[in-house]
């Protein structure tokens, strides 16, 4: 089934907040085999600048595809998740993210576009905490496999 | 670690390999950490019946290992890497086993800036496969 052209430029409501925790900066440290102290260690992460413990650079995904799922989830738009590949994935931070910070995201499907049998979405989520202020930009184009 | 990477950031520099594990074990913690629990990356029968050679990696868990990579030319600050971009050209594929799936990854130094930033250009394989293509990561250099 194709995706419905129509959604491209929509935006979605931002999401509820959710609270960057040390513990699960650590599992997914863990998870990844990232052993940096400045993903464990408060004092290494304050020693290096930062206000507590870092999360790895893909971490975001944990908080932009909740957003992500929302579109996703869209009975309007038309996609089958069970012949979703992920494409491409993109991080833009402007800083890591921290134990301690409290984000909420937004998301824009930004292209709907057929490759042969196949279609692409591209979604731009941003996350920024609840003060405004902007951590990330996260861009993910999804494939659906023709049949 | 890497040898400090200051020195040895110049453009057109390809830089040391570096292997990466993928077990089973493995991705059921990235199941239990990102929250993605899709069937495909953890039971052999599901992926199996709908095309798949086996279970398969998260192209996340891949993205992930990538970012070990670059994380360690940034001085093993997690923090240092600023823009981070990949493509998923093939699947890793995770055999039943102790061994699991083998991520090579290497990278070269595309550009180097005034403002102490390098952008990286990465390729992840397994077994000769390209698994990340048209991959990139700005970051600080120590």
């Amino acid at each position: 089934m194709a995706l419905n052209p129509d959604y491209v430029g929509r935006t979605f409501d931002p999401s509820s907040p959710y609270e960057v925790t040390r513990v699960k900066i650590a599992e997914f440290a863990t998870a990844i085999g990232e052993a940096s102290p400045l993903c464990f260690d408060r004092e290494a992460a304050e020693k290096a600048g930062y206000p507590d413990v870092i999360a790895p650079p893909t971490f975001a995904i944990v908080i932009s595809s909740s957003g992500a799922a929302r579109v996703i989830g869209d009975k309007g738009l038309g996609l089958n998740y069970a012949m979703v590949v992920h494409g491409e994935q993109r991080f833009e931070h402007a800083r890591p993210l921290h134990a301690g910070d409290v984000v909420v995201t937004q998301t824009t499907i930004e292209v709907i576009k057929p490759i042969g049998k196949h279609s692409s979405l591209t979604t731009r989520t941003v996350i920024r905490t609840t003060d405004g202020e902007h951590i990330c930009t996260a861009l993910n184009t999804l494939v659906e496999r023709g049949e | 670690m890497l040898p400090s990477t200051a020195g040895m950031l110049t453009p057109g520099t390809e830089l040391e390999p570096k292997s990466y594990r993928a077990t089973r074990l493995d991705l059921v913690k990235y199941c239990g950490a990102s929250g993605d629990f899709n069937v495909i990356h953890w039971n052999e029968r599901i992926a199996k019946s709908v095309g798949l050679p086996d279970v398969i990696a998260h192209g996340m868990y891949t993205m992930a290992q990538a970012g070990r990579y670059v994380t360690e030319l940034a001085g093993g600050d997690p923090g240092a890497v600023e823009e981070f971009r990949v493509r998923f050209s093939s699947m890793v594929v995770v055999p039943d086993d102790d061994e699991g799936a083998t991520i090579e990854v290497t990278g070269t130094v595309a550009e180097v800036r005034d403002d102490g930033r390098a952008v990286i250009d990465v390729v992840a394989r397994q077994n000769g496969t390209k698994v990340l293509s048209r991959a990139r990561a700005i970051i600080r250099v120590p």
